[in-house]
């Protein structure tokens, strides 16, 4: 084999380069996010409570953010009536962000774990600080 | 070949159902006409081509402006400042850039097809606030390809920015160049103003066209429109089809002027002189 060096050196490179983010993070998997709940108006709810269960708004809420908005803006519809009945006032500022007022600790804990930027704020502004 | 009374007639009979079920089967393969069957059912009335007798909504939104008020010119700045508080509105230095929502011009520009050389000196100085019309047939909705734009059952022109592509079709139709589109990024010079920003409305981004929405968010909480709350005086905002409403107590009064009605589009912005 010619330049059997060259070409076992530039393997060797390749692989390395190529496995960079196995044994950059020694093997061990990036910690789970922790979103956190401890904003102010959270810590007034006597029962802490999303508009829907904690598993649906896990798993279901970029769909359900999606239906609202579409049903705020273009039906004109600004009142969501939730599994349980309740009647809610759709606004992403001015609903979702009044108790998740910790935009930095809970939507990009998950979505900077995850990898995904969701346009919002590209018009929407955190309502809890001032400079954009 | 002889054909007695008795023939003739069923002849004539069956001509004539078959007449009918031809036009049965026009209708089933060609629905109406093709004006009709793009916009119909958005304002509940297809044809809709100036026939006021015809019933129509409940809920038309309007605006009558005072302009004879605007001698104040600290009025007209008020409301300016009022609509780009409200909405987040960037100043952009270079003509080219502006987004405006709410604007003013003389009167020669805004009634171009009503010129009048020897016009009061007074109308003649006037600032007219100029707005989106929320047009009863608005074009920017017609030739709008994704839909973004789209006239609610209340009257008001909305636009969607979720769904708006930037193509801009909507300025090419709006026969009073209410829309801007935002070549850059309208954050850099609210960032670079410093300014405070309404915390309860979003900012746009690149890419998209915006307009006057008549305060449709504050509408939905039961507030009145920005400019209105700024100078009720000057802006009386109301329900056309409510007869008693305000709006329609000061249409009854006043001499009003529309823009450029001869276009069709039913404007519903007023000016009062």
């Amino acid at each position: 084999m010619y330049d059997t060096g060259k070409v076992v050196t530039g393997l060797v490179i390749f692989v390395g380069i190529f496995t960079f983010a196995f044994w950059y993070t020694g093997g061990r998997a990036a910690p789970r996010p922790e979103p956190k709940l401890d904003t102010p108006e959270i810590q007034k709810m006597a029962k802490k409570k999303c508009v829907e269960d904690t598993q649906f708004m896990i798993t279901t809420h970029m769909q359900l953010l999606n239906d609202l908005r579409d049903q705020a803006l273009r039906e004109g519809n600004r009142r969501y009536v939730n599994s349980k009945g309740e009647k809610i006032w759709i606004s992403l500022q001015n609903t979702c962000l009044k108790c998740h007022s910790n935009k930095k600790d809970f939507c990009d804990k998950c979505h900077n774990y995850a990898g995904v930027e969701p346009y919002c704020w590209d018009c929407h502004i955190d309502p809890n600080r001032s400079e954009l | 070949m002889s054909m007695d009374r008795r023939e003739f007639l069923k002849a004539a009979g069956l001509s004539a159902v078959a007449g009918l079920g031809a036009k049965g089967a026009f209708d089933l393969f060609m629905p109406g006409d093709v004006d009709a069957s793009e916009h119909g059912g958005h304002s509940g009335h297809g044809h809709g081509h100036g026939d006021e007798a015809e019933a129509g909504p409940k809920i038309r939104l309007a605006m009558a402006i005072d302009v004879l008020q605007l001698k104040d010119h600290s009025k007209v700045d008020k409301i300016k400042a009022a609509c780009d508080n409200a909405h987040n509105i960037p100043h952009w230095d270079s003509k080219d850039d502006e987004v405006k929502w709410i604007w003013e011009d003389e009167y020669e520009h805004v009634f171009p097809d009503t010129h009048n050389e020897y016009l009061a000196d007074e109308v003649r100085e006037l600032p007219f606030l100029l707005m989106c019309n929320h047009c009863d047939d608005p074009p920017c909705a017609r030739v709008c390809p994704v839909e973004a734009t789209f006239k609610r059952p209340d009257g008001i022109v909305a636009q969607d920015y979720h769904r708006c592509i930037g193509c801009r079709f909507c300025m090419a139709a709006c026969p009073y160049g209410s829309r801007s589109f935002n070549w850059f990024d309208p954050r850099i010079p609210l960032r670079a103003e410093g300014r405070k920003l309404n915390p309860r409305f979003p900012t746009r981004m690149r890419g998209v066209v915006e307009k006057c929405n008549f305060c449709v968010e504050r509408l939905a909480e039961g507030k009145q429109p920005a400019c209105v709350e700024a100078c009720p005086d000057v802006m009386i905002f109301g329900n056309l089809a409510d007869p008693n409403s305000e709006i329609r107590k000061v249409l009854r009064k006043r001499v009003s002027l529309r823009r450029k009605l001869e276009l069709g589009t039913k404007p519903s912005v007023f000016y009062l002189v």
